[in-house]
């Protein structure tokens, strides 16, 4: 059945002509030199002030970065990126190292303020805790702008600052934890960001501690031909807690722009990491020119037992989305969770979804993901769920719905399930078939028409998918919260 | 990934290139039949058989297994199929037509082909039709295969097969049999081109037997549903084998029309059963249905593409897998919903059931949905026998190994049941009876 109404009017609101931050920030910036070659890397290195070995690490990424090939399964066609057309490093003048919140350009502040995202720490009135309160790292281009909140939370144990500044404060974390989720030759784009990454953050909470805030970055792309090579590292030791969100924009602009980032996140004992996103990179016109190129590598390695990592994404920008958050279940007991919205409207393409690997005994995953496609867009559920022959007792569940409006869409689902183990149960479906005749009968014996029961059936399940965002951003989530996935297909 | 570098062939693939030198001579074919061979030989140089990089082959590694190819089978000795055919226990004392493909070639002599002309059925030898000045279009491959390894393979050494016509509004009285009889080890490389004409109805048998030592077989079976036509086949894959045995059905369906099919592997190697179903006229049902039941180190195999290229189709596929040992099963369906083939319908379902720890199951059940207002679904769901059920049988007095094959049985039977083919249900049914009966 098509879609409802409801539905079709709340996508429409969130079509890629209605996109609200591609304004410009007008800021002297400077940039490298254009091209990828060891020249860029090195210049990068320096500016960062980066060790030795870091900067060796970046060449090796290059000189394999040299050796592979652009991968094409992916369901996106895009033209051919010229590597050495791009910039790979652009950063405001007024930004030269660490800075306190006063000594920010306020035409940055002003820039965040109009986003959405005050920077300024919140001060405690009259002894009453400010509830919610977040930590922010902001991305503008290149560099990290400020972070927010260090200090308090360095009372607490819990390091949270630029990547930049971790590879040159805390080295030792960096060398041994950089790169151990996500290898250096993972893939083609993880292996570029290896090179040429720019600015991230990097996250330490130390051993028992429950991080006292929401931490949260705002990348924001600004210049023109840059790409932004985003790393943010988190690491979470023996029985800790950190919430971690991620936001991101981008001015309109006519060319495409690359954002290639890789986010590594452990877990050990007993930890739980929770990553959300609220991507709204600029997704192009509604004739399909410019946009971002969003592709992404994030991986969680639960390597501790009984640890947790979760990750939930509401993803409604990029011209092209080539993401796959994914969690290596190696500890025993560790459980994953993906919960992901993604609508595509106008020209925008998805390809995106999860990979579970099963290592550890009695490990668990949950998938749960929607789809909805509208305008002449694209958007591919792609997911692998795999048990290995050690996994025993391995679970997982998943259910991944797409809904389409119009007939120029496309949404397509590709689920890879892979069992090695006889005691793994997986389990695979879509909501369609899903909706209990159980719960039916109870909403209708209760006056609900057939399509009331449906809605507060489905919505309710919607709901669930939000309720996993942390109230900050689950502001931006409202729009989509009452889309109804009415007339989806599996 | 399909990049344009020359391949180091192996020693399978260097075998598969030389036989082809030698047999091209005497394959049958017209001259546009013998410039599509060499295309099809063309494609195994440049991309070797089809491997693990290859998407639709991930799972199935045909190169890896593949070490080494065998000649193609001469032609059997008259004797010898008759000895073939009187050990051969396909369906029992079912009523049936038959038609015999001994290695590789349509044996009219052991063929009801005289009786199947007075129930409105002609038959012709395959080899003979590629002679014809048409006869290239007896070898088209379906859009939705793409560059399939199988199909070139089968196309550049097919050796022969049958042409069977059901005349217009015949609904054939007995069900037909096509055997595959291998007298002697070698390669047997066949194709049959089933037309089921306007309102006619068939039920087709396909059955496979004898030694072909580390020969392939690749059997490739073309139906031609018409429209308001019945066909109903069933392929039983059984019985040992050293070399592949790789199985391709092109469905092509008519408006208001029925399909429905089964492709059961119960044999010992490494099968692979791949369909591509193609909707072209509106109305019309496709059910399809699988079972694999694989120990060993076998590998078994259930691909297939349903293409609702036009509106208002139902598609069901339903799909079983039984695995022990360190068998490995595999499937991979995709339902394609074309813009505008609003109506559809379509549901998929693979289930599995591992019963050893080394067994392996990978399932792909995909969809690309291009068209609105459509209703698919699809499942997957993998594990081991439910211990509870294991339990509760074995708390009212059954024995460990019986409590277990009852439930396999009734695992399996869901979709040998809803395939609702009575006579052929029951010899299935048997014929997993006996296969579980191996391991107790």
């Amino acid at each position: 059945m098509p879609a409802v109404q409801e539905t079709i009017d709340q996508v429409k609101a969130i079509d890629v002509d209605q996109y609200k931050y591609g304004f410009v920030t007008e800021i002297e910036s400077e940039k490298g030199a254009k091209g990828l070659s060891e020249e860029t890397v090195r210049f990068l290195s320096a500016k960062k002030d980066e060790p030795e070995w870091m900067t060796e690490w970046r060449l090796d990424a290059l000189r394999r970065f040299k050796t592979m090939l652009e991968p094409s399964w992916a369901r996106v066609s895009y033209p051919d990126i010229d590597f050495d057309e791009l910039y790979y490093w652009a950063a405001p003048k007024s930004v030269e190292g660490p800075k306190s919140l006063d000594e920010v350009d306020p035409e940055l502040l002003a820039t965040y303020e109009k986003l959405g995202i005050p920077l300024a720490e919140q001060e405690i009135l009259a002894g009453v805790e400010p509830k919610n309160r977040v930590a922010v790292d902001a991305v503008f281009d290149s560099v990290s702008v400020v972070t927010t909140f260090k200090e308090e939370l360095k009372k607490a144990g819990v390091i949270f600052c630029s990547i930049s500044e971790a590879v040159r404060e805390y080295p030792d974390l960096v060398k041994k934890y950089l790169g151990s989720v996500v290898p250096v030759t993972d893939n083609f784009y993880a292996t570029l960001n290896s090179a040429v990454f720019s600015d991230g953050s990097f996250v330490y909470v130390p051993e028992g501690v429950r991080c006292p805030m929401e931490l949260s970055t705002y990348f924001r792309i600004n210049e023109q031909n840059t790409g932004q090579f985003e790393r943010t590292l988190i690491i979470a030791e023996k029985g800790s807690y950190v919430s971690y969100l991620e936001g991101c924009t981008a001015p309109q602009r006519d060319e495409n722009q690359l954002h290639a980032a890789v986010v590594e996140l452990v877990a050990l004992d007993d930890a739980e990491i929770k990553y959300s996103t609220v991507q709204n990179w600029y997704p192009g016109d509604k004739d399909g020119k410019g946009g971002i190129y969003n592709f992404v590598t994030k991986r969680g390695d639960c390597r501790g037992r009984n640890s947790k990592i979760s990750w939930t994404q509401v993803e409604t920008g990029s011209a092209i989305t080539w993401k796959y958050p994914s969690c290596i279940l190696r500890g025993d007991n560790s459980r994953g969770e993906f919960y992901s919205i993604a609508v595509s409207n106008g020209h925008q393409q998805v390809d995106s979804g999860t990979k579970m690997i099963h290592l550890g005994k009695n490990t668990s995953s949950r998938i749960i993901s929607k789809g909805i496609s509208a305008g002449v867009s694209q958007n591919t559920y792609r997911g692998l769920v795999s048990a290995h022959r050690k996994a025993s007792n391995a679970r997982n569940f998943t259910q991944c719905d797409s809904l389409l409006i119009g007939q120029d869409c496309g949404a397509h689902t590709v689920p890879y399930i892979e069992s090695k183990n006889a005691s793994a149960v997986f389990e695979h479906e879509a909501t369609t078939s899903k909706i209990s005749d159980d719960q039916m009968f109870y909403c209708l014996q209760r006056g609900l028409s057939e399509e009331e029961a449906v809605a507060l059936i489905v919505n309710g399940f919607v709901k669930d998918v939000i309720q996993q965002l942390p109230m900050e951003f689950a502001v931006e989530a409202q729009k989509l919260i009452s889309i109804s996935l009415e007339g989806s297909v599996g | 990934m399909n990049a344009n570098t020359t391949i180091t062939h192996t020693q399978g693939e260097t075998q598969l290139m030389a036989r082809f030198e030698t047999v091209r001579e005497e394959l049958a074919g017209s001259v546009s039949v013998d410039a599509l061979r060499s295309a099809a030989a063309a494609q195994l140089r440049q991309a070797g058989l089809p491997h693990r990089r290859v998407e639709e082959y991930k799972y199935s590694d045909l190169r890896a297994f593949m070490k080494s190819a065998a000649p193609l089978a001469t032609p059997s000795a008259a004797p010898d199929i008759e000895a073939a055919l009187s050990a051969l226990d396909s369906y029992g004392d079912l009523e049936r037509h038959r038609i015999v493909i001994a290695n590789g070639s349509y044996r009219a002599e052991f063929s009801d082909a005289a009786a199947l002309a007075e129930d409105g059925v002609t038959v012709a030898d395959f080899s003979a039709a590629l002679t014809a000045d048409d006869g290239a279009q007896l070898l088209a491959t379906p859009r939705t295969a793409g560059q399939d390894g199988l199909l070139a393979l089968n196309t550049a050494f097919v050796q022969g097969g049958v042409v069977v016509d059901v005349r217009a509004g015949t609904t054939v009285s007995k069900p037909i049999e096509i055997v595959h009889v291998a007298t002697s080890e070698g390669a047997q490389v066949t194709r049959c081109r089933i037309a089921v004409g306007e309102g006619a109805g068939l039920r087709l048998l396909e059955t496979f037997t004898g030694d072909m030592g580390s020969g392939e077989l690749n059997a490739v079976f073309d139906y031609a549903v018409g429209d308001r036509a019945k066909l109903a086949s069933t392929r039983l894959i059984a019985g040992a084998a050293a070399g592949p045995r790789l199985l391709t059905t092109i469905a092509t369906i008519g408006a208001d029309a029925e399909f429905k099919s089964l492709g059961f592997i119960a044999g010992p190697g490494f099968a692979r059963n791949q369909q591509f179903v193609n909707f072209t006229g509106e109305h019309s049902d496709a059910k399809i249905y699988g079972v694999s039941m694989a120990r060993g180190t076998s590998l078994a195999d259930q691909t297939l593409i349903v293409d609702h290229a036009v509106p208002h189709c139902n598609s069901r596929e339903y799909f079983k897998t039984v695995l022990d040992d360190s068998a490995r099963g595999v499937y991979q369906g995709r339902i394609n919903v074309a813009p505008h083939a609003q109506k559809t319908d379509g549901e998929m379902m693979t289930q599995a059931l591992l019963l050893s720890e080394e067994a392996e199951m990978a399932n792909k059940p995909e969809l690309e949905i291009f068209a609105d207002d459509v209703v698919c679904a699809h499942g997957a769901t993998s594990g081991q026998i439910d211990e509870e059920l294991l339990f509760y049988l074995r708390a009212r007095g059954i024995p460990e190994d019986e409590a277990q094959t009852l439930l396999i049985m009734a695992f399996l039977s869901e979709a040998i049941e809803e395939f609702d083919e009575e006579d052929v249900t029951e010899v299935l049914e048997a014929r997993v009876r006996d296969w579980l009966a191996v391991k107790n």
